[in-house]
């Protein structure tokens, strides 16, 4: 990631300037490995991708991180309980510090510096021009609480969850970056509790399957899963309680205007065990592409067609598409000829 | 796991602390430090024996501040199939072995009002880890801790340094017992027992803080068995399509990998369920020696912990 490729200046918001480059197109994490897609626990080793993939490594770190980290600013300004941990979740916090800063520093050297001497830690991270030093385990040696200083210069929502009573509980976080749910809502709740609202993924036992394979998440060795729905407009923070703001896009859409509005949303979720406090922490990066962008290639354009066009019903209900689908199909359709799309998700 | 993920570790220091117990340092070959972990964590050990491998789980009993070593206790077994005799007997200062990174099946409640920690003998291993996390905290904590004889008590004078009075100390041949009745009936809501050692303590106190109205949630326990001996067995992997040879000392799961297949696991002890395996056929019994299956499930004989269970017939088929 070349620091001449950043591009502070892009709007989640307002003007929506947001795009994305066509390097950033090639490697966009598209979730559909088939032309049709339904539920599974598509949980995977998170093992290093190919070079410049979005698996490349622990964290990515793209050409939209300083804007994406200006973006979680304004809400947090706004908002402030987008950020929050119970009082019991602080070793877990300097877990997630420590994993971070270690990561970044470790894979993009030249914009993330970490030194250590003992306990005393310098973190530098030039893209966003900060230099910090602190006492790794005293609170009162950083700015903020460990969790939301680091998240503030990181891409993408992360929630904690302690482990005990032989489930995960969801308490603490930083979430600006979400498709309509809400920490201050789901904080405190179980596993099952927090994925309540999801349809057909309960009867299918998708959740007891998955809370099981993470209760047994082994340090050393994450996970990581895609998750997609759509947004209107680059729009990050589709969250319940923005919901005015965003909720009325969705009857703007028409068959010309859907390639420029309506945005594939995908999330690279990732699950790390953390070592002092036991807990897992889950972290959700958000990747937004317009079906315009999207359609620059010409397999996707035809793949994701078809996965709009055949949809389950629930499904098409859950993740709002509702309003516009039948719009963001019509918008494919002339980029697909019928023909047989190639195994897998890269471009061609 | 799988071995790929294991950490080299050189024997940098052996102690015998009792008449029984051996107490090892381990520290990683190369200057990297060890990986962090909690108070309760274990490690998986891999000896290579002459003629087998060993794979047994040992509690982490250092400070997990301490990383330059990680420290485990070690009770010679009498009826070893080999990896507690492996380590008293064998392993000397320099010794090199494999160990997996930490797990934790056994750790502290993190919104606990108060800790009741009860290890009875070896059992007091995780305890010592998990005293070190509860070092300088605001929650209140007390410990029970019941030996044979005074010449049993591993690790008593490093207690007595770090935990003074929060200290109870029971020998057996004082005819001293925890007075569990009591200790568990007087407890402050929120409260959270754990215990570690004897099967006969464990069941004892599960059962005595169900009787005195404990939440399940709130009793936390952990027993590493040893894979006992048996009968020898057929076992047919019906994924892999070959058969398998179960000697009487050797446990289902080190036969199947001894074949060269890999069976996913973490604690080896059965107690996490990772190993879970479905039984398609069977023309005896199982003979389930795990602690995650439900009653009922075992009498079910549908799934098998391959860790530590075993069968008593002549053919066994295993979704595997």
């Amino acid at each position: 990631m070349n620091a001449a490729l950043f591009k502070p200046d892009e709007t989640f918001r307002g003007d929506f300037s947001f795009r994305n480059s066509p390097q950033a197109i090639r490697r966009f994490p598209l979730p559909f490995p088939e032309d049709n897609y339904m539920y599974s626990v598509n949980i995977e080793p998170h093992l290093p991708g190919p070079a410049g993939s979005v698996t490349e490594f622990a964290f990515d770190v793209d050409e939209h991180y300083v804007a994406e980290c200006r973006e979680r600013e304004i809400v947090l300004a706004e908002e402030p309980l987008r950020y929050q941990a119970l009082p019991h979740m602080m070793s877990s916090q300097w877990d997630c510090l420590e994993l971070i800063m270690e990561s970044l520093a470790r894979d993009y050297p030249a914009h993330f510096s970490l030194t250590k001497q003992g306990n005393r830690w310098r973190w530098i991270n030039r893209p966003l021009e900060l230099d910090q030093q602190f006492i790794f385990g005293d609170p009162a040696s950083l700015p903020r609480e460990p969790l939301d200083y680091i998240t503030r210069q990181a891409q993408g929502d992360f929630v904690v969850m302690d482990q005990r009573e032989g489930d995960l509980w969801a308490e603490a976080g930083m979430v600006t970056t979400q498709a309509d749910w809400s920490l201050d809502f789901d904080v405190g709740m179980t596993f099952k509790e927090w994925h309540g609202p999801v349809p057909l993924a309960h009867e299918m036992q998708v959740f007891d399957r998955a809370l099981k394979f993470l209760l047994n998440l082994r340090l050393g060795q994450p996970v990581r899963r895609l998750n997609w729905t759509m947004t209107i407009h680059p729009r990050l923070d589709t969250s319940p309680e923005n919901y005015p703001k965003w909720g009325r896009d969705r009857a703007m859409v028409t068959p010309q205007n859907a390639g420029d509005l309506v945005h594939l949303r995908v999330e690279l979720q990732g699950l790390w065990r953390l070592p002092r406090s036991n807990a897992i922490v889950f972290g959700i990066r958000c990747y937004l592409i317009s079906l315009r962008e999207l359609a620059t290639v010409p397999k996707w354009a035809r793949r994701v067609h078809r996965v709009l066009r055949d949809l389950h019903p629930a499904l098409i209900d859950y993740k709002g598409l509702t309003r516009y689908r039948e719009a963001a199909v019509a918008w494919l359709e002339p980029f697909d000829d019928g023909a047989p799309t190639s195994p897998g998700t890269a471009p061609e | 796991m799988s071995d790929s993920q294991t950490i080299a570790v050189e024997v940098v220091g052996i102690e015998q602390v009792t008449p029984l117990i051996k107490h090892f340092r381990l520290a990683p070959l190369g200057a990297a430090a060890l990986p962090v972990f909690s108070g309760g964590s274990h490690i998986i050990v891999v000896m290579q024996g002459a003629d087998r491998v060993h794979k047994n789980p040992y509690s982490l009993l250092s400070s997990p501040q301490a990383l330059d070593t990680y420290e485990i206790g070690v009770r010679r077994m009498e009826e070893s199939r080999g990896g507690s005799h492996f380590m008293h007997d064998r392993v000397v200062v320099g010794s090199r072995l494999e160990i997996a990174h930490p797990v934790n099946l056994f750790p502290l409640d993190k919104i606990a009002r108060k800790h009741v920690l009860i290890a009875g003998g070896i059992g007091i291993t995780p305890v010592l880890a998990q005293l070190e996390d509860l070092h300088g905290g605001s929650v209140p904590y007390e410990l029970h801790y019941s030996v044979r004889s005074p010449e049993h008590a591993a690790f008593l004078q490093r207690l007595r340094g770090s935990e003074g009075a929060r200290l109870n100390m029971y020998y057996d041949s004082e005819g001293q017992l925890i007075p569990f009745e009591p200790l568990l009936g007087s407890q402050p809501l929120g409260t959270h027992v754990y215990v570690c050692g004897p099967a006969g303590m464990i069941n004892h106190v599960i059962a005595t803080a169900q009787a005195s109205g404990w939440p399940d949630s709130h009793i936390h326990w952990e027993q590493f068995s040893a894979p006992p001996v048996g009968d020898a067995f057929e076992v047919f992997l019906a994924r892999t399509k070959i058969s398998v040879h179960v000697p009487p000392d050797q446990s289902l799961l080190e036969s199947i990998e001894a074949a060269g297949v890999e069976v996913p696991y973490l604690c080896r002890g059965g107690v996490c369920g990772f190993c879970q395996t479905r039984v398609l056929e069977l023309d005896g019994d199982l003979v389930h020696n795990d602690h995650f299956l439900s009653e009922a499930d075992k009498a079910k004989g549908k799934n098998i912990m391959p860790c530590v269970s075993r069968a008593r017939c002549k053919r066994l088929v295993l979704d595997l």
